[in-house]
Parts: C-alpha cells; structure tokens; sequence
C-alpha cells in the first residue's frame, strides 16, 4: 500500500450506550478504492458522518494526509479534500443541476460579495472558472448529464441521475478522497454496470482516492483494490474480495439477519 | 443559454420526454405568450423598462396623494426585496425584520434633528445614511450570532422577540433620546450636496433609484458565488456545510445583508415623514412585508417587488368602502370562476344565488320593513346595485355579528362537505357572506383590510403556491 491518505485511528462514537462505531482503525492508501460493505445498521453510513465531521468521534483520531481532521466543522473537512455522496440523496433540488455543481465550488473560490455586484476583473475571472469546471464535472457523465439538462431544477432528474448528480457535486469540492455512499442502490442492471466503469474511472482518471459503501457485491467485486466489512460498528473482516466475501464472520453476520453474501 | 444544443427537440425522444414539465408550466394561451415574449428580453433590459415606465408615474398625474401611495409602495419594495434575502434565499425565517427598518429610520432620526445635544446633531444625509446602513448591517450580524445555530421555529421566535424589544426599546427606555411613544419629529429632509428632497415627487425618485439599484445589485448577487451559497443553505444546510460552505457564515451574511436594505428603507422613509414613530415598526407592518414577498414569490426579485406593489395598492384600496367592495365581490366572483366546474355548475350557483337574494329580502320585507331598512354600506355602484338584494336592517349591527359567526361555522362546514350538498350550502353562505359585508365588515376598514389581505394569500395558496412570479418548489421527492 502507498503512503496512507485516510486514516482511522481506534475511532469510536457512542449514541448514548449504543456504539454506533467502536474502535474501528482503517487506512486508505492514496489511489485506492476500498469497498466497505456489512448488513443494514452496521455503522457504515455513520462512519461517513464521521469522516466528514457531521459527527465527532467520542475516541480516536482521523487523519486526511497526516492532518487531524476529529472535530473540525464539515466545511473544513470538505475544504481539506474529503467529499461524499449521501445515501438518500440530499441534492439542493430547487436549484438548477449546473448550480448545484458550482455552488460546491465555494470552499476553493473566494469572490466576496461586493465584488460579485461591481463585477470586478477578479470575480469575473473566477466565475468563468467556475462555471468551466462545472460544465467539465458534468461533462465527466457524457451523455447521462449533457447539456439541456445544466439549466433544468435537480428535482426534474430521474433517480439515477440524481444519484449521478450527486458524484458530479462532490468532484467540484476537488477532493481528494470521495466517500460514495451506495452509487448503485436503485439503478437497473444496465447502470448499475455504468457505475461500476464509473468508479474505476473516477480513480484513474481523477486520481480520487475512493471509499464505497455498497450492498451490490457485483459492484463490489468489479470496483474494489480492497474490501473491508462491518458489523455492529466493528471490523470483521479486511482484505480481497474473495476473502472477505468467504469469511465466515461476514457469512455469519449476512445470514445471521437473513440475508446471503450473494451476488445480485 | 448555455445550451449547446438549440434545435427544437424531436417528439418522443429524451430530451423532448424530460422537458414535458417545462412546456406544461409555461402553458398556452395569451398569459403564456406574454411570458414567453418577456422570456426573450434580456433582465436587465426589462428593468429598465419597467423602471422608465413607473418614472413616468408622478408626470401622468397631478395628485400627491396618488404620488404618495407610490413613496409607500417603493418602501415596501425595498423591504420587501431586503427581506427575500433572508427569507426567500437562505430560508431563514427572520420575525424581526421590522426592526432594522425602525433602526434605520431612527438613525437617522438621532443624526437629523435637534434630539441629541443641546442644537441637536445635523450630519449631510448622504453620511448620516451610510453611518446608519453599516451600524444596521453590524447589528444583523451581532443579532445573527445567538441565532446562528437556531433553526426553523427557534429562530423565528427569536427574532420576533427581538423585534418587540426594538418597540418596546424606543417606546420606554430612554425616552429623552428616542421621544418615547411621540417618537422623533422635525428631522430634516433629504440633502444631497446642498440639493434638499421636499417634495413627494422628489421622495419617489429617490426611492425609484434605490430600488432599482437594489434590484440589480440582488440580481447580479443571486447568479454569484454568495448567492448559490445562500440558496444552497436553504435547500440543505447539512449538504451546503459537506459542499465547502461555511453554513453560518453564510447565513450571517444574509441577515447582515437583509438588515442593510431594511434600514436604508428606514432613512428614506423618516426623512420622508419628516418623523418616526415607534408604531410603524410594529408587527402588522411585518406581516405586510411578508405578504409581498409571498405574494410575489418567495426567492424572486421582480416578485418581491410586485408582490409589495399589488399588497400597498390593494390596502389603499380597501380604504374607500365602495373600492374595498369592488376588491371584495370581485375576489368572490374570480374564486367561483376558477374553482367551480363545469361552467354549467358555475350558472346554476350563480343565479340561484341572485334568486336567493330577492326571495330572502322579500320575505323579510314582507314580515318586518325594518329589517330591510338600512342601506348597503358598501356605497357606490355596488351598494346600489345590491339595494334591494341584501337584506340589511336598520340596526345591522347585533345581527352583523351573529352572522359574522354563522359564516365562519358554515364555511368550517363546508369544507368537510362533497358534492351536492357543497354546492347546495355554498349559495346561502354566499349570501350570508355578502350579508356580513354590507352589514359589518365594510364599517370595520382595519379588520377588514387584514382578513381580505389574507383571503388573497389564500386563494393566492391554492391558485399559484409559487407566488405570482416565484417558480415551482419542490419540497418532497
Ligand atoms: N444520530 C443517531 N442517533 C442514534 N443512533 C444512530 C444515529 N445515526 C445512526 N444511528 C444508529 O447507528 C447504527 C448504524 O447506522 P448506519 O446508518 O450507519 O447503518 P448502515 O451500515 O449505513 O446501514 P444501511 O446499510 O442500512 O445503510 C444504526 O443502529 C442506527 O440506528
Ligand atoms: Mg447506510
């Protein structure tokens, strides 16, 4: 593995007495996509909230590039190059799909407000960037998120789209970690396959070190460097995809809820 | 546009399929039209056409008082497209608006007049407004910071309070400074560079001035980089903050900025008066500034200013009885109109409704001639035309009252009811509707100003959610 970029330090975070996550360590080298996977309620999507400081850790420490980011305000975790998607989709849906991508390029722009209203050689500058890089971003879909759709509210977008939309504002914040949160949950099996290409070409051509969550162990097999499974905020197994998905802690704790490591 | 592709779409394929909504909003018909043709017109041409047309106002006509209702109108405007900031961009939901309003106009007050000191304080406006904007702009900050982690119902209480300290403030403490319930009269008028504002006309060309620089700095504000921050804080602010926004600071500005507008509304407006007093910054006003906002479409510029203009036209209406019957017969018929069909349903509700009327005033004449002794309040050409079709007695007001109460029984009743028995009951409380107007509610101008407003805002709900100019929003996918 390469120098790591994401490191999770013994991190635990107790909702009152439940554990949501409890000493869990993990590293993402830079350039890596890790998969994360666990049945409902293992405290992925909390391990989210608390890589990007919707939560702070009640121990451990998290670092992005050697930095301690445990406790900063989201922004300035969002500023340092984390960004993610949200499993139920939490796009700025009155706005148009084009200013939903712009508007998350506030952190790395500055034009202050006076000089938006007298239009000053800086602020017009940055404002051709910024629409630049959101017409880049979207472009990034091709067809799937092309021109007339830029000008439309989010809310007209179909749902897999609004889930396109939501990796397309996450890659304005220019992070360097992406945090994806089930890309694939709700798309057909056609998509599904494009977000698997997705992904992969969100690492080699963005250089994103990336995270996933994901139920679709399809996906999870075609996208991932490295697995890591969850259960009960605790890591039970780490490694290939193969290994984890055979191990029987994994096995146990699918079929111990009902449902099977399967594929599909 | 940024379109790359402007051919019209083919039929059936993607494209066409997705922009559906697009077409079904814009509509048919001669409104549509219009819309489109302004569409093609770039914004910042329409204001300026628009704004040359209302510079034309004082110069069509020769009445102060109608140049007057114009002053007032702006002012609300003004507030108007302050408080869309707060309210319409970064959904904050600020009560205390107002406030900065009072606080600028007695700023200026203070620094105008002979209340301070022993010759008073005398500043040239152009400083003394700037002086009072910046204060107003660092009180909205300082207000902000408490309420920058409230949300929603925390904030709007908040700031309702604080809104009643700033009356209750002026009003007792310090009454030496502030006049006290008289407030602070003799304030000089507007200068500019030895150039004094004396007359009306003159009040309505400053104020054209500052509203339409008002509105063109928000319209560049809303397409940057600090109005995406602020719309993005009110769809999500848990999203803007992991999107890079700075969510409090955000929304700081948005008070800070809101607070601005306000006050400067505020200096005008006591140079105007030429006084100011506590009870103009109280909450009716408020919820004035709120009506035009939300009438014109809450997050759109031109709406905010048409929404303030047609809620100050519509209250100066309603203070002639014969108008305030125009607006109120006219509000009815247009509700019928729309909400009953088909146009069959319509005929029948309406001419029972005039059956009804002759019939109920007949037999009351017939029983007892001094229940139909009074005349219609409403005067004009609509108390005539409804002489002998409203029973008003010579004495209306006990009965006015229980009716009163009647109606709003019959209405509750009405709305748990289907079909026919709806239509059926609709046409006596129709009647009985009319029969409270003429009877009470015309003599009662300031309840009746209030609850029409609020009938419009009604019908507005359920007509036009989005407000007259405000676009669609979508709260629940
Ligand atoms: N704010 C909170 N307060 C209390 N408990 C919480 C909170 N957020 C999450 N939890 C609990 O933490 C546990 C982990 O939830 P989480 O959403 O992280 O699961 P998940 O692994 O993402 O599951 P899924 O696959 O269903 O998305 C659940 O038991 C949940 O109820
Ligand atoms: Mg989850």
């Amino acid at each position: 593995m390469t120098r790591p970029l994401l490191e999770l330090d013994h991190v635990t975070l107790a909702f009152g007495g439940l554990h949501a996550v409890e000493d869990l360590s993990i590293a993402v080298g830079e350039g890596e996509i890790v998969s994360l996977i666990g049945p409902n309620g293992a405290g992925k999507t909390t391990l989210f909230n608390l890589i990007t400081g919707v939560y702070a850790p009640t121990s451990g420490d998290i670092r992005v590039a050697g930095r301690s980011i445990a406790g900063l305000a989201p922004h300035r975790i969002a500023g340092l190059g984390v960004a993610r998607t949200f499993q139920t989709l939490r796009l700025f849906v009155n706005m148009s799909v084009k200013e939903n991508v712009m508007a998350a390029t506030y952190g790395h722009t500055s034009a202050r407000m006076w000089q938006s209203v007298l239009r000053t050689p800086k602020a017009r500058r940055e404002e051709r960037e910024v629409n630049a890089l959101a017409e880049e971003v979207l472009g990034f879909f091709s067809q799937r998120l092309m021109g007339y759709r830029w000008d439309q509210p989010a809310y007209s977008l179909s749902y897999a789209n609004r889930r396109r939309l939501e990796i397309a504002r996450a890659m304005a914040t220019r992070p360097r970690v992406l945090l994806i949160d089930e890309p694939a949950a709700g798309m057909n099996p056609q998509e599904t396959h494009e977000i698997t290409d997705l992904i992969a070409r969100l690492r080699d051509e963005r250089g994103y070190t990336i995270l996933a969550i994901e139920h679709d162990m399809h996906v999870v097999e075609g996208i991932s460097d490295r697995v890591i499974a969850l259960d009960h905020g605790q890591k039970i197994a780490e490694g290939s995809f193969e290994a984890v998905a055979t191990n029987p802690l994994v096995v146990e704790a699918y079929m111990g809820r009902g449902t099977a490591v399967t594929k599909g | 546009m940024s379109t790359p592709n402007d051919a019209p779409p083919r039929i059936g394929v993607d494209e066409w399929v997705a922009r559906s909504g697009e077409r079904r909003d814009r509509g048919s018909g001669p409104s549509a039209a219009i819309v489109r043709a302004l569409e093609r017109v770039g914004w910042w041409q329409r204001l300026a056409v628009i704004a040359a047309i209302v510079a034309l106002f004082p110069l069509l006509t020769s009445s102060d008082y109608a140049v007057r209702v114009g002053v007032n109108t702006l002012l609300l405007a003004t507030l108007a497209l302050g408080l869309n900031v707060v309210v319409g961009w970064t959904g904050l939901l600020d009560l205390g608006y107002v406030a900065f309003y009072g606080f600028g106009a007695y700023g200026f007050a203070l620094l105008s007049s002979n209340q301070l000191g022993s010759s008073g304080i005398h500043l040239p406006s152009l400083l003394a407004i700037v002086i009072v904007v910046v204060a107003a702009a660092l009180l909205g900050l300082l207000l902000g910071l408490p309420s920058r982690r409230l949300q929603g119902d925390y904030l709007a209480i908040v700031t309702l309070f604080f809104g009643q300290i700033f009356v209750e403030t002026v009003t007792n403490v310090a009454p030496k400074v502030t006049g006290g319930p008289n407030g602070v009269v003799g304030i000089d008028p507007l200068n500019f560079f030895g150039l004094e504002v004396t007359t009306t006309r003159g009040y309505f060309y400053v104020l054209l001035i500052v509203t339409v620089v008002i509105m063109g700095a928000l319209h560049l504000i809303d397409s940057s980089r600090t109005g995406r921050g602020w719309r993005a804080v009110r769809e999500d602010p848990l999203a803007a903050a992991l999107m890079t926004i700075p969510v409090n600071k955000v929304k700081l500005l948005a008070f800070s900025v809101g607070a601005a507008v306000a006050a400067l509304a505020g200096t005008i407006f006591a140079a105007f008066q030429a006084g100011a007093y506590p009870t103009d910054f109280d909450t009716p006003f408020l919820i004035l500034v709120y009506a035009g906002v939300i009438l014109g479409g809450s997050g759109s510029i031109a709406g905010a200013v048409l929404g303030a203009t047609v809620v100050s036209v519509t209250l100066e209406l309603l203070r002639n009885p014969s108008q305030a019957a125009t607006l109120f017969y006219g509000l009815i018929l247009l509700t019928l109109v729309v909400r009953v069909r088909p146009w069959r349903k319509l005929g029948a509700v309406l001419a029972a409704l005039v059956a009804f009327g002759f019939a109920v005033h007949a037999v009351i004449g017939a029983i007892s001639a001094s229940a139909v002794a009074g005349h219609p309040r409403s005067g004009g050409w609509v108390g005539d035309a409804l002489g002998s079709w409203v029973v008003v007695p010579a004495d209306p007001k006990g009965p006015g009252n229980i009716a009163f109460v009647v109606l709003i029984l019959g209405l509750v009743a009405l709305v748990q009811l289907k079909g026919t028995a709806r239509t059926v009951l609709l046409v006596p409380l129709l009647y009985l509707a009319a029969f409270v107007w003429e009877t009470r509610l015309v003599a009662e101008a300031s309840i009746t100003r209030q609850i029409l407003l609020g009938a419009i805002l009604i019908v507005m709900m359920n007509a036009r959610p989005q407000g007259l100019l405000g676009s669609k929003r979508v709260e629940v996918l």
